[in-house]
């Protein structure tokens, strides 16, 4: 019989308010094994590994269903702490490591070697002094283990972001306990050598029998690495299979089809508006938003099409819309209509009748503390002057609040928005109607082109159709242009004309929405 | 039966809630000072006589907080600012010779210039450092101040009525209004009825001056001051111009401050420089969070409340307990009272996260 694997997890079920985003994942990892993690944003890896680990938000949102067993023991962890002693380690995306200090001190942090002092021995172990010397021996065996040469003694503020990385690999390796390492896109931030270097101790550490659990959208480097492919979608495992026996191809189309076979539902297959005149041309544009910055985007709009934008997350995508309606910093040329648009300047974007809905609804999109009425009146109010009441030739312009509610309960009704009353605080809301009523915000402006940043990220599948359909209703029957970004290929497959894929702060390729996935997934990871 | 009263309960519960356990507390301190005042033998009528003529003094004071804490810009701690621009008015209009009412006129319209500079700078300053603006404004008032300390002696007034006599130069600390424009607006349609007296002519000045900050807060740059305050990054991507509407604010405020000081000074009759414009920020801001308003949301309705309750109990106070003691306690209730409520204000500042 086999040995026992070394963690097992068993129909782990987890949603966050009845929104299911895992649903019977069955993972297993055996000592010295390399399992690769791959799958779409929101696919689910991230919580998965955030219930491993234990973290806090796992059990502040009502826990997860099935169980994690570890040696055959069955474990639940309440912290992190739980999750560190007994041999789980990770390194996260985002370092988190004290910029001030040095390597040695942020391997060995709150587990330094002490030595006692008469001090210590008077008062308390915490008064005990560090053992620089010992700790300075761990912490290069440590980085020896790693197989990269990094300067123990080198403070995290001057490390190129490379070292950080390992760094934060080397805190977890010194841990003598250490049998399950996570590893959560660490290579985003490396260069190739550096990546390479990484894989190279990845291969190490499974050599010495740590199981590592490798997440990367990097695909190449699961195949030279990895065991195993575990691949993920919509909170599923959908493929599981030895990463010798898979190609890059096969596990894009795993990662984003649906069922490749199709589901019967419409998409637009052909490049039919290839004779439609171009509304929009964007030129050299790029965008400085923090995360997802656009490098070099070119891009023509066609009148009365919905174009969408895909890619991964932090390729910037979602800094194009940004960039244009001038709520960051950005260069370029826009010209909308035979007219130069200029750039960091939200009102010109206004007056030439852009209209955006922001993937941020609560921090931009929403005055959360005030009335729905005018949530959805007040743009349209400051931009075009509607809704207001004119006095001693319009020197006194009067809010109108009769027709703000008119207005307001006209775009309630055609949204089926859940609420008491036109007066109610957007504030309470569900995230659903909160949408709503950022879309009826823009409907009220009549805009000639709309941007829509993720349309229905964090909503429950009613509000989604819903919202979608309002799109595609405002496309046809009023003609208006829609640039529509989302994270979900599919919904941009359903909804829109053609879809551009950006990568890398680029656009790498445009397809008509029907196209092949494997084509999508391939545009997908081509610049990044 | 058992069904009706919880919602009775409820909703006394719900109104109490809403009006606010502070105000709720100082509302009955307050009564409690109006029913023992006859008790201890002071006399009611002087009393409410005192109350009204103290709110019509810093009613005006108090309707300066409105437009900045719509606009975002939380207190104006930074009152002393147009305060000054006031006391340059009112010196200039009695350096200029103008006397009787017709000076508080002149005051008014030569402090209007200063308000008008002084609070773009202000407000200038006040866009560079968003999210520390109460912090800064503390800081502008103090150094304005001071500054003025300075000015009031070097700058060449002559009027025989403002001069240090010996010198003949340099303002005195304190200035008499009379022959100028004391009790200017008080003594308008004024109603005396026993020891009663209401000063009508400045309660409908700051009547006026209040309704027209109701309706500047309904029309579209109001409509878009309050939004700035409630979300700014909302503002922004409706192509509103933060700074501009949060500079016009600072600007209402600072002018509103200088008026608020000349109808003070005109009930006090008498003008303060120096130090005095120093004093007067903070029981303006305890005020109108007395009244119920939070660092950003404020109604003309908090104001009223808030001045009321707030003067109420500076000027019972000392009459009641003095009579009741025979020991003079006022300053340290009113310390307590005004720095409390800062305090109560500031600490609720997180909860309404922007």
């Amino acid at each position: 019989m086999e040995k026992a694997p070394l963690l097992e997890m068993r129909n782990i079920k987890k949603d966050f308010n009845g929104n299911q985003v895992l649903s019977d994942i069955n993972i297993t990892l055996r000592e010295g094994e390399v399992i690769g993690l791959c799958g779409e944003n929101g696919a689910g890896k991230s919580t998965l590994m955030k219930i491993l680990f234990g973290a806090d938000v796992i059990r502040e949102t009502g826990g997860y269903g099935g169980d994690i067993l570890i040696n055959n023991e069955k474990v639940s962890f309440q912290s992190p702490f739980d999750a560190i002693a007994a041999g789980i380690g990770m390194v996260h995306q985002e370092f988190s490591l004290i910029p001030g200090f040095k390597a040695t001190e942020n391997i060995l942090l709150n587990r330094e070697s002490k030595k006692k002092s008469i001090l210590s021995d008077l008062f308390s172990d915490r008064l005990d002094t560090l053992d620089r010397n010992e700790m300075n021996r761990i912490a290069q065996e440590a980085i020896q283990q790693m197989g990269v040469n990094i300067d123990k003694d080198m403070v995290i503020n001057d490390m190129p972001v490379g070292h950080k990385q390992f760094t934060e690999i080397a805190r977890e390796l010194s841990k003598k306990q250490l049998k399950i390492l996570i590893l959560d896109e660490p290579t985003a931030v490396l260069t190739e050598k550096e990546a390479e270097a990484l894989l190279d101790s990845i291969r190490g550490m499974s050599k010495r029998g740590i199981a590592v659990i490798f997440i990367t959208h990097r695909l190449g480097e699961i195949l030279s690495v990895c065991d195993r492919v575990v691949t993920m979608r919509d909170g599923y495992v959908v493929n599981e299979t030895p990463a010798s026996e898979t190609s890059i191809p096969e596990i894009t189309s795993w990662m984003v089809g649906r069922d490749v076979a199709d589901t019967g539902s419409s998409y637009v297959t052909e490049d039919i508006g290839k004779d439609k005149r171009t509304i929009l041309s964007i030129k050299k544009l790029w965008v400085d938003m923090p995360g997802e910055t656009v490098r070099n985007v070119n891009l023509d709009v066609r009148e009365g099409e919905i174009l969408g934008i895909g890619g991964l997350a932090g390729q910037g995508k979602l800094g194009i819309p940004k960039g244009i309606m001038g709520l960051c910093n950005a260069g370029g040329e826009i010209n909308f209509d035979g007219q130069d648009i200029p750039l960091n300047d939200p009102r010109k974007c206004l007056d030439a009748s852009f209209a955006f809905v922001a993937e941020d609804r609560r921090n931009v999109g929403l005055l959360l503390d005030e009335s729905l009425e005018w949530n959805v009146s007040f743009p349209a109010m400051q931009v075009q002057d509607k809704y207001l009441k004119k006095y001693f030739g319009g020197l006194i312009k009067w809010r109108d609040d009769e027709a703000i509610k008119k207005v307001t309960a006209k775009y309630i009704d055609e949204l089926k928005v859940k609420c008491t009353s036109t007066k109610q605080k957007a504030r309470e809301l569900s995230g659903g109607n909160q949408q709503k009523i950022c879309l009826a915000k823009a409907f009220a402006l009549n805009p000639k082109l709309l941007f829509v940043s993720e349309p229905t990220r964090g909503i429950d599948v009613g509000a989604k159709a819903l919202v979608l359909d309002a799109l595609k209703k405002l496309n046809k029957e009023q003609g208006v242009t829609i640039v529509m970004v989302s994270s979900e290929l599919e919904e941009l497959r359903q909804t829109c004309d053609r879809i551009a894929i950006v990568s890398g702060g680029k656009v790498s390729g445009i397809l008509p929405a029907g196209e092949k996935l494997e084509k999508f997934g391939e545009l997908m990871l081509m610049n990044c | 039966m058992n069904e009706q009263k919880l919602t009775l309960k409820d909703l006394i519960k719900s109104k109490a809630q809403e009006f606010g356990l502070p105000r709720l507390i100082i509302t009955g301190f307050l009564l409690l000072l109006l029913v023992l005042s006859p008790i201890v033998g002071a006399d009611l009528p002087t009393q409410i006589s005192n109350i009204i003529n103290r709110f019509s003094w810093n009613g005006i004071l108090v309707l300066a907080m409105v437009p900045m804490i719509h606009s975002g810009c939380g207190l104006n701690f930074g009152l002393p600012l147009g305060i000054i621009s006031g006391l340059l008015g009112a010196t200039l209009s009695i350096e200029f010779g103008f006397e009787g009412p017709v000076s508080f006129i002149m005051a008014a319209l030569l402090a209007t210039p200063f308000a008008l500079v002084l609070g773009s700078v202000y407000g200038w300053l006040l866009n560079k450092i968003k999210g520390g603006e109460m912090m800064i404004a503390t800081y502008v008032g103090f150094s304005s101040v001071s500054m003025m300390c300075m000015m009031w002696l070097l700058l060449p007034y002559h009027s025989p009525n403002m001069v240090w006599g010996m010198a003949g130069k340099g303002l005195r600390t304190t200035i008499s209004l009379e022959g100028y424009y004391t009790q200017a607006l008080a003594s308008f349609l004024q109603i005396n009825i026993g020891n009663l007296t209401i000063p009508t002519g400045a309660l409908l000045f700051f009547a006026l001056l209040a309704f027209g900050m109701w309706a500047f807060l309904h029309t579209k740059t109001g409509t878009a001051m309050t939004a700035v305050g409630s979300n700014p990054d909302f503002a922004r991507s409706a192509g509103i111009n933060v700074d501009k509407i949060r500079m016009i604010s600072v600007v209402m405020s600072t002018w509103l401050a200088a008026i608020g000081i000349l109808v003070y000074e005109q009930g006090f009759g008498f003008v303060q420089l120096y130090m005095a414009p120093f004093y007067m920020a903070l029981p303006a801001v305890s005020a109108i969070l007395i009244g119920g308003a939070t660092v950003n949301k404020a109604s003309i309705m908090n104001v009223v409340i808030g001045t009321i309750l707030f003067q109420g109990i500076v000027t019972m106070t000392p009459t009641v307990m003095n009579n009741m003691i025979h020991l003079d306690m006022s300053e340290v209730i009113r310390i307590i009272v005004s720095n409390g409520m800062i305090l109560y204000a500031l600490t609720r500042k997180t909860e309404g996260t922007r």
